[in-house]
């Protein structure tokens, strides 16, 4: 049933047709369409569902307010839900589908609900699905989520780019209505840096909607001629199609402009939506104003709109929505709707005025104070019911409502930081108040100037002052005239004894909830906001909040600011998440650190495992290996019989030089190292203030004044600022200078007893590496391969004959490529981080699992470390009454009875007669591994006393799963206790 | 928010890390008498005012200052911005003229 409702004129552009489907079927529209305004011109009214009710609703306004025509865009992986026809901009191709409703939008079986709407009141979940408490999450919620919701999404990937970018700016104005476009002109004249941002893709607001907005030249024909001239000045930057949805600290604000969401598919490599982040010195809201509904019964069926919204399909978008339209209205600014339709040729059967002295209407009848009362037309308006003032009642025939109840300064941006409205009895609405965001004013119809005159000069009036708190000199833009008389308007809130009378659309509050709200003491509008769901709508109420206020106001009888007010907060419309999310998708999430040998590794099959943002080896898989414990054990084997050869470049390096870095070095770790020699590296741990364990690592002493500093992987930047903390804060005095230098070393351990000879293959001749010149714990800087500077470190964290080795960067890769060649003849191995932590538990070195931030020095055996000589981060702390008890955890091995028993790392542990529970509790398990040296199961984990228990048997329990194991506690060093391997 | 770095001028809050209540560079004495219990207080006991506060930012993503940032906490309005490491150097003389 298409009807052609497209009238003449319009900002359209009749020479590009464009096709587009909505539901399935075929339409056409044209350039400088909406999805909206195309629908009415092809006599489409219904364009969705109600939320709760799934009453059959069609556009309310033509605007981003919209609450009603919300509709998914496109399909595949660029479906997009919940859009809002009125702002969707039309191109060829498009593809619209209806949404919350089943099977079809003209049949909707959840429709039903509507017939219960006495049951589904206010606060009905909360009433209803009480009882039996079980039943909420098996059965009453995963029906309700099915009911609710708006759109949908497919679930598929986005196929498109999102980006994110930073502006700056004098004067950011928001809003290229009259006073926007006054303000811009203004300020682009005088020079200063200027943003003007609209959301609409045609700048101008009501300009352009308007007839007769400005006297000597149309409003469309003034903003042309001002568009042309801000675009041709190089200190503004025009943005269409850009929502500044945020005002956030210090003059920024957040805005997203749709780069190519009027585009079937974006430019190649051109994003669809960018984020800006505006740094603005001065921001003017000029968002113009919103028109209010007013309710009666039956007042959101399809056909009935808001007066400026049918005005504007009329004007900008030559379009009607039928071609009889009745006007309800509390204003005279209403009648122009009537004046405009007429001169299209629309036929207006009357004007219904709630005010007794109403100004007639040429061509039309005004009833005057006269209401509506009620409406007829499932799918779309036939009828309204008008209460007349004699008190008969006629019915007049149409098919389509204007309706107004005045308008609502767009006060959004004016809240977003605890901006306070405040009531305006001469324009009975709310204006901003106090508390605007810092560098924000406010102009035009946003600040409660509600004629077009006004508009223009306060916006040129808020440029100069603006410009001249950043001591820019500017003198108002020279301005067309507007002769628009303040809008007569006495208030009306909702017709008296409506009950399904729609105040918020979207969520289906009406003034029924309001009352039974009252009726329940829920009269606070923060309670009545969460109580009936008013304003939590994806609209955020813009068209309905005012009116809920105002029915509350009569119940409670107080005055509406006495009732409240109400507070937007960002964003202004809906984002979507791929906007906000940018570049930082996929594997771009967060950035991915390789370390020099990465590309190596790749080579020899390595599987990698994340450690951080780091990609780390983590075993490699020979030919025939089908399972990880193979290569493991055999990496394990390897380097314990010959060599192996492990990247350790994730380790944070610290280098810590100046005259007081010995000191420093002393305030930072628990143990000492002001007596350390040159040439000498020392195992350092770190406490926090409380006195539990916070890392642990290696110093190397390589000058009088230079050490370096090794860290965990992923303590690496954490510990780095808290070095910097304390050398800044705590010792300011201090001559030492700190710099993170992980990434300029690549760093390589060389374990297992044929370690030396292999490293003696590429170290430079000079440097003799015997065991009484480099001991264990020696360190010094080499050079290797024929000259190339190189740092070696003596330590070990396998417990085997190990060094580490360091050489710049860039070749890391050469070195591992070198020392696997050199190992050739050892049959030298690369390990991964799996070898690497079976090695370290055999070993008995605590690592992540056993630093967990619940553990002292003492529970990790290495009480005696900390000095009591010397002042450190944490040392007072760690001697508190509680961290000492006699009982206190210790950190021990444990070994399963059972050879063949599996040890369960985070299982805990229970005497072997006793109950199994969590006061009886004993210990737990840290870290656990099967030995392939041992030919066992080991781990490693905290029991009570556990010093003093060697020899015991525990039962370690896993409840989840239920395991379990008789385990004997062992010494921690399951390997080479005595430390002659190292030394060797 | 953006913060006006002594040195660097202004730079956005995003660079930043934020630890918390400047009375931190107030480590107390480790060997006066009462000393764990000016510790404890030291670590566990914080002023949360709605309105004026020092607070220590660390630049991270810049030149790596440690920075005190006096900031109302209800407005976000930064009202001073100096180097941590001048703020305990004058601490530190401050305790020694006692």
């Amino acid at each position: 049933m298409t009807r052609n409702n497209r009238l003449k004129g319009g900002l359209i552009n009749r020479d590009t047709s464009l096709n587009f489907t909505f539901d399935g079927n075929s339409y056409s529209g044209f350039e400088g369409d909406t999805l909206a305004s195309a629908l009415l011109a092809n006599g489409v009214r219904l364009m969705g569902r109600s939320f709760k009710y799934h009453r059959p609703r069609g556009p309310l306004t033509a605007g981003s307010e919209e609450p009603n025509a919300l509709v998914e865009l496109r399909s595949g992986g660029r479906q997009e839900p919940n859009t809002r026809a009125t702002v969707a901009e039309l191109y060829d191709g498009l593809d619209a589908k209806s949404q919350n409703r089943w099977p079809s939008l003209e049949r909707d079986v959840m429709a039903i609900n509507d017939r219960f709407s006495n049951f589904l009141t206010a606060g009905f979940y909360y009433k209803t699905f009480m009882w039996p408490k079980a039943f909420w999450e098996k059965l009453y919620e995963p029906i309700i989520r099915k009911a609710a919701g708006l759109g949908s999404l497919t679930g598929e990937d986005d196929p498109d780019l999102y980006d994110k970018g930073f502006l700056h700016c004098d004067l950011l104005v928001i809003g290229a209505g009259p006073a926007g476009l006054a303000a811009a002109l203004t300020a682009g004249r005088a020079g200063a840096q200027v943003i003007l941002a609209d959301e609409d893709f045609h700048l101008g607001g009501r300009l352009i909607a308007e007839t007769g907005a400005l006297t000597d030249i149309s409003g469309a024909d003034w903003v042309t001629q001002a568009q042309a001239e801000l675009a041709s000045m190089d200190n503004v930057r025009l943005m269409p199609r850009t929502t500044v949805f945020g005002a956030y600290d210090h003059g920024i604000y957040g805005a997203v402009e749709r780069n190519a969401d009027h585009l079937a598919v974006p430019t190649e490599g051109k994003p669809r939506q960018t984020v800006w982040r505006i740094y603005s010195k001065r921001a003017l809201v000029a968002t113009g104003a919103i028109e209010r509904p007013i309710a009666f019964e039956n007042n959101d069926r399809p056909g009935i709109m808001l007066a400026g919204a049918v005005r504007a399909y009329a004007n900008r978008w030559a379009a009607t929505p039928a071609q009889s339209v009745v006007v309800f209205a509390n204003n005279d600014d209403a009648h122009q709707t009537a004046r405009d339709l007429m001169a299209q040729g629309i036929k207006v059967p009357a004007i219904v005025d709630t005010r007794a002295d109403a100004p007639d209407v040429e061509g039309t009848e005004v009833l005057k104070g006269a209401e509506i009362i009620n409406t007829s037309g499932r799918l779309g308006l036939t009828s309204v019911q008008v209460q007349l003032a004699e008190g008969y009642t006629r019915d007049l025939y149409c098919e389509a409502l204007a309706m107004s109840g005045g308008w609502n300064p767009n006060l959004g941006l004016t809240c977003h930081q605890r901006g306070r409205p405040i009531w305006n009895a001469d324009i009975h609405a709310f204006v901003p108040g106090d508390g605007l965001p810092v560098g924000q004013i406010v102009a035009g119809a946003a600040n409660g100037e509600m004629t077009t005159d006004a508009a223009l000069k306060s916006g040129a009036a808020a440029a100069v002052s603006a410009l001249d708190d950043l001591g820019i000199p500017a003198t108002q833009a020279e301005l067309p005239t507007a002769k628009d008389a303040p809008v007569s308007l006495s208030p009306f809130w909702h017709v008296k004894g409506a009950k399904r009378a729609w105040l918020d659309y979207q969520n289906d509050v009406t003034v029924k909830d309001v009352k039974l709200a009252h009726q329940e003491n829920f009269i606070s509008v923060e309670h009545l906001k969460r109580y009936t769901t008013l304003g939590m709508a994806t609209d955020q109420g813009k068209t309905s909040n005012i009116g809920a206020l105002a029915v509350m106001a009569e119940l409670t009888g107080k005055s509406i600011p006495e009732t409240g007010s109400t507070i937007f907060r960002p964003p202004y419309t809906p984002v979507s998440m791929g906007a906000l999310a940018g570049r930082a998708v996929g594997r771009d999430f967060h950035p991915t650190r390789l370390t020099p040998s990465h590309k190596w590794a790749e080579e020899q099959d390595a599987v990698f495992v994340e450690v951080g943002n780091w990609m780390r080896a983590q075993w490699f898989p020979r030919k025939g290996e089908i399972h990880w414990r193979q290569s493991v054990d055999r990496e394990v084997l390897q380097t314990r019989s010959s060599v192996g050869v492990c990247d350790v470049t994730t380790l944070g390096k610290i280098d810590v030089q100046g005259a007081n870095a010995a000191a420093f070095l002393n305030k930072i770790y628990a143990n000492g190292f002001a007596k350390l020699p040159v040439g000498k590296v020392r195992y350092g741990l770190m406490l926090r203030e409380d006195g539990v364990a916070y890392d642990d690592g290696t110093a190397a002493r390589l000058a009088e004044d230079h050490f370096v500093v090794t860290t965990t992987t992923a303590n690496a930047v954490l510990v780095y600022r808290n070095m910097e903390f304390v050398r800044q804060c705590l010792c300011p005095e201090m001559d030492v200078q700190l710099i993170s230098t992980t990434e300029a070393w690549a760093q390589y351990a060389v374990a297992g007893p044929n370690s030396r000879k292999l490293l003696q293959k590429i170290v430079d001749p000079e440097f003799d590496l015997s065991n009484e010149v480099f001991p264990f714990m020696a360190c010094g800087e080499i050079t290797v391969c024929g000259g190339l500077r190189a740092r070696l470190f003596r330590i070990s964290f396998s417990g085997e004959l190990a060094y580490e080795i360091a050489v710049p960067t860039r070749y890391g890769d050469a070195l591992m490529r070198k020392l696997m060649e050199a190992g050739e003849e050892f049959d030298a191995v690369p390990y991964g981080t799996e070898a690497l932590g079976v090695m370290r538990i055999e070993k008995g070195h605590a690592a992540g699992n056993e630093l967990n931030g619940t553990t002292s020095a003492l529970n990790l055996g290495l009480g005696r470390m900390v000095s009591t000589k010397k002042d450190c981060i944490g040392n007072v702390l760690s001697r508190r009454e509680g961290m000492n008890t006699p009982d206190a955890l210790a950190l021990v091995g444990l070994k399963p009875v059972d050879a063949k028993d599996a040890v369960p790392a985070g299982g805990h542990l229970m005497n072997k007669d006793g109950p199994i529970d969590a006061a009886h509790d004993q210990g737990y398990v840290t870290s656990a591994a099967y030995s392939p040296i041992l030919n066992s199961s080991i781990g490693l984990g905290f029991v009570k006393g556990g010093f003093d228990r060697k020899g015991e048997h525990l039962r370690l329990v896993n409840p989840l799963e239920g395991q379990e194991v008789l385990v004997e506690i062992v010494s921690a060093h399951f390997v080479d206790p005595e430390g002659e391997k190292l030394r060797a | 928010m953006i913060i006006n770095h002594p040195l660097l001028g202004p730079r956005d809050a995003q660079e930043f890390t934020y630890l918390g209540d400047a009375t931190l560079i107030n480590r107390p004495d480790w060997q006066s008498d009462n000393a764990a219990q000016a510790f404890h207080d030291y670590l566990y006991l914080r002023d949360n005012p709605a309105g004026e506060h020092r607070e220590l930012w660390f630049h991270e993503q810049g030149d790596r200052s440690w920075l005190v940032v006096t900031r109302n906490t209800v407005t976000h309005e930064i009202l001073s911005v100096e180097m941590a490491r001048d703020v305990a150097k004058a601490a530190a003389a401050e305790r020694s003229a006692q």
